[in-house]
């Protein structure tokens, strides 16, 4: 089959690969009809997170009809089925799974020793990512092997939906959900979202239908700042105007009551903004994984008693975090990988009923050959690129 | 040692996963090559010069100038990360910067130097780089430009029905779970608040 295929720092192959076979009877193979390149991936790309190996099939966004079972699933899937699939692995049995925490799921990491001497204990299993969650291999290919497949998956009710309308539920819609989630979004708040890429585009319409009063949108692009505008958000461009002294303003003066990060490890690197920088500087001379500007930010400007809401990503060790600023603000945190299915009935509801509509957020619809040129265009924000869905 | 050891041995694929069969076309181009390749170059080069600086000199004819020219080393190695690194423009540009900068250190030693033919080679070799530099800083400037003007997204709401419709729309079906819960809720007691004086 064919796959997109990670060699390295920015090298990603259109390959040739062999077919995945079950391999356990809880297993299911689809064949592949849309997969996505997720914001996450352009951390693999860009080789900032650890434990990757070439040869490893990248994705954890992707959706199709079940070609294979194993002879375990008990009715829950057959073949014709047509699924999303969500980018945790989950069991269903273990302690964390009936808590409803899937991606922490205690049994889907296969490479469960690896990551707890990393970090402590393990969490779950992630399609198409590192070795440290696993290594599965990931769904930018025509066929893809989803392990645990009477949990792992989001069964498509017989419907005139579209993929892409669809597609999303596998990870930036449930993840964008639950960043706002988290904040436990009051009638009179003020949420300020940083990055308008496609996770904060999602989180920007979460708080919407959570009934936020005001959402304050935060990034430098214009054509990503114009479709948070019309999400229903207030946006500010911080190439052109002080982010703390917009958000003071929109506050009335008392900080955001709720925070959210969607930018995660990778945060814009200016002059104006001497912190990232240094930060740059450091990653490059491998003396710091992350560039946590968003972080400090967040953590100045929060109103005392707020939350700090992170979906972003982070790899590792960060510097100079104002963390006596967090402690004496009495700041709540929360942050995890997404709990996907966890969401899935209230947000297929929502799509089914027409509430909204996923697919506003696609900017780019090609054949799965042209991935590797595409990942060039998202990274390089080029023809303003915000998202990218491949056709196998 | 043996956290390193057992994480090592640990990153490898599993047996029944696909395996590349054939490989395809990259996201690398050419470009990129080409500043890796400039990038290794520097760092080969900044490692000469921070090491053997005494004999550079003594090629040169420019003995007493060993410090100078480990200072460059210094600065090549620097042009190098950056050249490896996902800021290859920056780490090109400040190459061909310091190309400018050899020459004109070059210029005014082929009058003095008692070495004159080497330091004419120098300089030739000096100058070709400096121009496949310039070229591969300019090209990959082009390659990296975001040149076309910014898409107007402002009809994709997302909402079928408008955003003011859409505004508190999920909380018809949906109730923040309770280990989500920050806020104290309606039918909780409430947190009590300090009697006026």
């Amino acid at each position: 089959m064919k796959a997109l295929v990670w060699h390295g720092k920015e090298d990603i192959r259109y390959d040739t690969v062999s077919d995945p076979e079950i391999e356990d009877p809880r297993d299911a193979i689809i064949k592949v009809t849309s997969c996505a390149i997720c914001g996450s991936d352009l951390h693999l790309f860009h080789n900032f997170i650890p434990a990757m190996l070439p040869g490893d099939i990248i994705g954890h966004e992707a959706m199709g009809e079940v070609v294979e079972t194993g002879s375990g699933l008990n009715g829950s899937l057959k073949k014709g089925d047509r699924i999303v699939v969500p980018f945790t692995i989950w069991c269903g049995e273990c302690d964390q799974c009936q808590r409803q925490n899937y991606s922490l799921c205690q049994r889907s990491n296969r490479k469960a020793d690896m990551q707890a001497k990393a970090f402590g204990y393990p969490t779950g299993g992630l399609f198409g990512y590192t070795h440290l969650t696993g290594g599965y291999p990931g769904g930018q290919a025509e066929y893809l092997r989803i392990p645990f497949a009477d949990r792992t998956q989001i069964k498509v009710p017989e419907t005139d939906l579209t993929d892409e309308q669809l597609l999303f539920l596998s990870d930036i819609l449930p993840t964008g959900w639950q960043a706002a989630v988290q904040c436990d979004i009051q009638p009179d708040d003020v949420v300020a979202i940083w990055g308008c890429g496609p996770v904060a585009q999602m989180a920007i319409r979460s708080a919407i239908l959570l009934g936020a009063k005001k959402v304050v949108a935060i990034d430098c692009l214009p054509e990503r700042l114009s479709m948070a505008r019309a999400g229903g958000a207030i946006t500010i461009n911080f190439m052109e105007e002080s982010v703390v002294e917009r958000l003071d303003e929109e506050s009335d003066g008392k900080g955001p009551d709720k925070c959210i990060d969607c930018v995660g490890m990778e945060s814009h690197v200016t002059p104006s903004l001497p912190d990232t920088v240094m930060d740059r500087a450091k990653q490059m001379m491998m003396m710091e994984n992350d560039r946590p500007h968003i972080l400090r930010e967040m953590i100045y400007v929060c109103r005392p008693g707020g939350v700090l809401s992170i979906p972003g990503v982070y790899g590792g060790l960060v510097d100079k975090i104002p963390f006596g600023v967090l402690m004496n603000k009495g700041l709540t945190v929360r942050t995890g990988q997404t709990h996907v299915n966890r969401w899935t009935p209230t947000l297929l509801r929502l799509i089914e009923d027409g509430t909204i509509d996923p697919s506003f957020v696609i900017t780019h619809n090609v054949p799965l050959s042209e991935g590797p040129e595409m990942y060039k265009t998202f990274e390089k924000k080029q023809d303003s690129c915000i998202k990218v869905v491949l056709k196998p | 040692m043996t956290l390193v050891t057992d994480m090592t041995q640990s990153i490898a694929r599993e047996p029944g996963d696909p395996e590349v069969v054939e490989t395809g076309h990259s996201s690398l181009t050419g470009l990129d090559k080409a500043a890796r390749a400039l990038g290794w170059f520097s760092l080969g080069l900044g490692l000469a010069e921070v090491f053997a600086a005494g004999k550079i000199a003594d090629t040169l004819g420019v003995e007493g100038k060993e410090g100078l020219i480990r200072t460059y080393g210094v600065r090549e190695l620097g042009a190098g990360m950056m050249s490896l690194s996902l800021n290859k423009e920056t780490g090109i540009g400040s190459r061909v910067a310091g190309d400018a900068l050899d020459m004109a250190t070059l210029l005014p030693v082929l009058m003095s130097s008692r070495k004159k033919g080497n330091v004419l080679i120098a300089l030739a070799v000096v100058a070709g780089i400096a121009a496949l530099d310039t070229y591969v800083f300019t090209a990959l400037k082009k390659e990296n430009a975001r040149s076309e003007p910014p898409r107007d997204f402002s009809d994709r709401s997302g909402f079928p029905g408008g955003v003011q419709a859409a505004r508190g729309a999920a909380l018809k079906n949906f109730e923040t779970p309770r280990d989500f819960q920050v806020t104290t809720r309606e039918d909780q007691p409430p947190v009590p608040r300090l009697p006026a004086i």
